[in-house]
């Protein structure tokens, strides 16, 4: 009897897993809007992005990327949809222009640069160093 | 002079980092250029708030500069640039449209009786739809419009008495 209570307990999840109610009707529209909206900023809350932030707005823009995705526009559509009324800040990835060439270009600069600076340095080094090679023949002598 | 370098070099860097800091703790992160200045006003038409079956829409506007305010009852800082708009509705120096953004008709209108309104008409935009056209995310959100209904300038958050006398107002008198 215990065992039979126990084994109702503990399919009483499976039970609350089946009333929780999904996000839309169309499971892959809501695929496609989780996708495209972690890579979406919600500019209410500027860290978080669309599909995590709880802000009236991004739910709003959920609910517009939604209405969007089954008018049948493109994932690139949509970016660009939201791009025209808030600016490329709304995208996580900013794109590639002569704006964000800096950004872009940045870190393999300053890498350059310090394996640049390590070259120089350790030049510098094997110069103060006596010279192992002469060391050794003048031993050998 | 060697060994001197060796030490300013570090120095050099930590007072270019430094400076990038200061630079970027000026800036304000809420402030998101908007990508409509200098586009047409994003068409709508809505229904006009206290005067039932009446709409508006920014053609109504063609040939004046104009000021649209969005706004809203729920909106703390709004009520912190309402004076001001009083004051500018009472100079008759250009009208004011508002727009009530995710509000109800009673909130809004409630807040008008209760301040004043400094509208000439006050669009109501209940589901945020044409704030979204509009790029709005922080209200309060001004746009100077211009006679060909171009957007202007966009103030983010409420407008001050140094926005309005540095930048809407010298604004406004060049497009009149």
């Amino acid at each position: 009897m215990i065992k039979k209570i126990i084994l109702v307990l503990l399919f009483l999840p499976l039970l609350a897993m089946a009333e929780a109610q999904p996000m839309g009707d169309d499971p892959a529209v809501e695929e496609r809007l989780k996708a495209l909206s972690t890579e979406l900023r919600c500019l209410v809350c500027q860290n978080q992005t669309l599909a995590d932030s709880s802000a009236p707005l991004a739910e709003d823009l959920r609910r517009e990327i939604r209405e969007l995705i089954a008018k049948g526009m493109s994932d690139k559509e949509i970016t660009d949809y939201l791009v025209v009324r808030y600016g490329d800040f709304v995208r996580y990835r900013p794109p590639v222009k002569s704006q964000t060439l800096l950004l872009w270009v940045g870190p393999t600069i300053l890498l350059l640069a310090g394996l640049g600076g390590l070259w120089w340095a350790l030049r510098k080094r094997n110069a103060l160093l006596p010279d192992e090679n002469d060391n050794e023949e003048g031993e050998e002598a | 002079m060697k060994p001197m370098l060796k030490y300013l070099l570090p120095l050099a860097g930590f007072l270019i980092l430094v400076g990038f800091f200061a630079a970027g703790l000026r800036l304000d992160p809420r402030e998101v250029p908007s990508p409509l200045i200098g586009k047409p006003t994003p068409a709508f038409r809505l229904p006009v708030l206290n005067e039932a079956g009446k709409t508006f829409s920014p053609e109504d506007m063609r040939g004046q500069v104009w000021l649209l305010n969005v706004w809203a009852s729920w909106c703390g800082a709004c009520r912190e640039e309402h004076p001001l708009l009083m004051e500018m509705s009472r100079s008759g120096a250009l009208p004011l449209v508002g727009l009530d953004y995710k509000d109800t008709d009673a909130d809004g209108a409630g807040v008008l009786t209760q301040a004043g309104n400094p509208y000439k008409v006050v669009a109501t935009d209940v589901d945020g739809r044409v704030g979204i056209d509009y790029g709005v995310y922080g209200v309060p959100e001004t746009y100077v419009i211009d006679k060909a209904g171009i957007i202007r300038y966009k103030q983010i958050g409420p407008i001050t008495e140094e926005s309005l006398r540095d930048k809407i107002m010298p604004l406004v008198k060049g497009l009149q």
